[in-house]
């Protein structure tokens, strides 16, 4: 019996499911391969010549062809599973390892809920949404192309971690070796993909099943969004994205319903021992970093602390606190942390910095800044996630009351112990510390605002004139400003909304600032805010082609460089440097400036489809161009205008 | 928030210190303000030595007693870089002071109030 010709190998996976028909017989038979195989027919058989091949192979046995569509594959059964999260947004520049994936959100999923969102840079995915999560309360998606993509984005990644941000990031693998196309394919693919980002991921996993990654992206999810918050990857099998979904197996397979977890308290008893010592203290400082986690946290903040009468020292990783209350100390932490005898933290970042400094000279000292007997309570949920290798906790700081819980969560019971404790006696004289430290807040307001006029007609531009500008132009607008250059508008503008700023970076990994303010515009977008940022040049030039998914996507920001033509930051410690060894700071600009030629941001942004203007040098001259850009923002399209400015 | 504690402590050093100026050397302003820019100064205190938040403390107009301003460059407090007479000269340091001290102090009320 002469041989069928030979198929390639298939698996399951590609469906045999006996497709021999004549028409796909005669396509294969035609092939080359086909052609040396069949074997040759006796002369007698037709008119003195071989037969077609076609006739060949249609004499024989049927073959079994593979499949080569299918209705549907795994991947719209994954776009189901994240339908059901809510996820507005995903964010991903494109990659094969993950074109199952995407080909099912944008088709199968009519790009809705999420949208696609493209971007140029994987460090750009995962920033925008590190900062949308800041401002939406909730995460987005990243998509990230296997190995090379991931390690793109682990930067963001890692701030988004030391922030204790949510972001839900799939990256993809193609763990059949047998399977892997020679090539980026191969090049791309993984033994352990999670492994890159392991230390700086709240978890990971890599589904074997559909089923498998159904409860592992709600797993997922669910662990991003519980306090504490972090960042989540899902590895994605390229082979599972592509897997046939038969309807017999699609009816074997459930989602599980995602519930949120309760956030966790701090332990009553605890709360109420806090709550004594809050009382009874003469000097109490509440000290608030990554506090607020919801809009409610800022009224329950506020109320700790008339009740208290004690000063708040936002440190500013979130918006914690109003910066008009009369109770808002967060230009003397300093001189308050001294004079403290109960201090209370709030989800501090760097707790030990909290009450320590560290003199950076040639031998490096530590202070400590508190008085003898100082009591520091610590409310935090950051004891619940930490992880051995990335050293953002900080060195051990010893505390007098640790207590493990939501910071948030934890405030209305706080709030309630504290009520309770209050007798008469006590609220008469926390009621004389209030006045006091409303006198010693409306002082240091004054005080700032005479630095802010300092150097006011300079040219560089200094930050407080050109954050006077700004808010001039956004202060009767529903406004929140989404940059990382905050020190002046927290100092200088009215902050009182959760969405007022965005706070810091988490690990101070360059290049965050310009892709999350786009992220947390994106954001704000959803709830008709206007966002505006003070953009660093050095930041600027990491991943600026988020500038082109701005206008692409129409994402309304005004954008305000602080084009200072240097890593300043650099510029001071190679100065420092420089000083040690008695050289003089002369050459410091070697590998730290950005000058010649000068980058012409405006020219940047123009060439990525976004209305800008500068650079700007006179002072006078803001207004009238951030008016102009601000025309264009509430028009619904991103705006830069680039400013020179002093150094900081 | 390390570099905004050192400022702050020296914020400290400054208000904490009674103001004499009449005590410096005589010095060409001229020469203080090339010096303020080449010895780099205005790196961390701004052109006008305005200072900025979280960094470095305002150090114009109002000045230090001028053996503090010394003091402070010789044996800077906190995180300053020490400029020891190898890299600015006595006669230096009396120049930048010169040019601190023409500095004008501008009226707060250009700033407006927002809240």
């Amino acid at each position: 019996m002469p041989k069928t010709p030979k198929l390639p190998t298939i698996d399951r996976r590609r469906f045999l499911k006996g497709v021999a028909v004549s028409g796909a017989a005669v396509s294969l038979a035609g092939t080359a391969e086909a052609q040396s195989q069949a074997p040759r027919a006796p002369a007698a058989a037709g008119r003195g010549t071989l037969p077609p091949p076609s006739l060949v192979a249609e004499a024989k046995e049927p073959a079994e062809l593979p499949r080569l569509t299918v209705p549907r594959t795994n991947s719209d059964f994954m776009v189901d599973v994240v339908k059901t999260l809510g996820i507005d947004y995903l964010a991903a520049i494109p990659g094969s390892s993950f074109r199952g994936l995407q080909e099912s959100f944008i088709n199968y999923g009519a790009n809705k809920q999420p949208e696609w969102l493209t971007c140029c840079h994987e460090e750009s995915s995962v920033a925008m949404a590190h900062g949308y999560a800041k401002i939406a309360g909730k995460p987005m998606m990243a998509m990230v192309h296997a190995t090379v993509g991931l390690q793109h984005a682990s930067m963001a990644v890692y701030n988004a971690w030391a922030d204790r941000a949510p972001v839900i990031i799939v990256t993809a693998n193609q763990a059949d070796w047998t399977k892997r196309r020679p090539g980026a394919e191969t090049k791309h693919s993984v033994q352990d993909g999670a492994s890159l980002v392991r230390d700086i991921t709240k978890w990971d996993d890599q589904p074997a099943s559909a089923q498998h990654w159904a409860e592992s992206m709600v797993r997922a999810y669910k662990l991003a969004v519980t306090a504490p918050t972090a960042p989540v990857l899902i590895v994605s099998d390229a082979d599972l994205q592509e897997e046939p979904l038969e309807h017999k197996e699609e009816a074997k397979l459930h989602i599980p319903k995602f519930v949120a977890a309760t956030q966790p308290v701090g332990d009553p008893n605890a709360l109420r021992e806090a709550a004594k010592l809050l009382v009874a203290a003469e000097n109490p400082v509440i000290v608030a970093d990554r506090y607020q986690r919801t809009p409610e946290a800022i009224p329950l903040l506020v109320k700790l602390a008339e009740l208290l009468q004690a000063p708040v020292v936002d440190q500013g990783g979130r918006m914690n606190f109003p910066n008009a209350h009369p109770l808002n100390h967060s230009d003397r932490g300093r001189p308050l942390i001294s004079q403290a005898d109960v201090i209370l933290t709030l989800e501090p970042g760097q707790l030990w910095a909290v009450t320590h400094s560290l003199r950076d000279q040639l031998e490096r000292t530590a202070q400590t800044l508190t008085k003898p007997g100082t009591k520091l309570i610590n409310l935090s949920a950051a004891e619940l996630l930490i992880h051995a290798n990335y050293q953002d906790f900080e060195r051990f700081a010893e505390t007098d009351m640790s207590i493990t819980g939501d910071a948030e969560a934890s405030m209305p019971y706080l709030i309630e112990a504290v009520a309770r404790e209050l007798t008469d006696n006590r609220k008469a004289a926390i009621a004389d510390r209030g006045k006091k430290l409303a006198e010693a807040a409306k002082q240091s307001r004054q005080r700032t605002r005479g630095e802010a006029a300092n150097g006011w007609d300079l040219s560089p531009i200094t930050l407080a004139r050109l954050s006077v500008e700004l808010f001039e132009v956004v202060k009767n607008e529903d406004w929140s400003f989404v940059g990382v250059q905050n020190l002046w508008p927290k100092r200088l503008w009215p902050m009182a909304k959760h969405y007022h700023h965005i706070g810091g970076s988490g690990a101070s990994g360059i290049g965050y600032g310009l892709p999350s303010s786009i992220g947390a515009a994106l954001a704000n977008r959803e709830e008709g805010r206007l966002s505006v940022s003070i953009q660093p040049d050095g930041d600027f030039m990491f991943a600026n082609g988020v500038l082109w998914t701005a206008a692409h996507h129409k994402i309304p920001i005004l954008m305000v460089m602080h084009n200072n033509r240097a890593y300043h930051q650099e510029v001071m410690h190679l100065q420092r440097m420089a000083n040690r060894h008695n050289r003089g700071v002369d050459r410091a600009g070697i590998g730290t400036t950005i000058t010649d030629p000068n980058i012409n941001y405006a020219k940047l942004a123009e060439g990525m489809g976004v209305y800008s203007s500068g650079p700007v040098t006179d002072p006078k001259d803001l207004r009238a161009v951030l008016t102009k850009a601000m025309a264009v923002v509430k028009r619904g399209e991103p705006a830069l205008v680039d400013v020179v400015t002093q150094p900081r | 928030m390390r570099l905004f504690s050192c400022a702050l402590a020296a914020s400290l050093l400054l208000g904490g210190t009674a103001f004499a100026q009449d005590a410096a050397p005589q010095g060409s302003a001229e020469n203080g303000k090339k010096l303020f820019v080449t010895d780099g100064c205005y790196q961390c205190h701004g052109y006008a030595g305005q200072g900025a938040p979280g960094y470095a403390p305002r150090i114009a107009p109002k000045l230090l007693p001028y053996q503090s301003f010394v003091k402070q460059l010789r044996q800077p407090r906190a995180d300053m870089p020490p400029y020891e007479t190898a890299l600015i000269t006595d006669q230096g340091v009396a120049d930048i002071y010169a040019y601190l001290k023409v500095q004008k102090d501008d009226d707060p009320k250009v700033v407006p109030s927002f809240y």
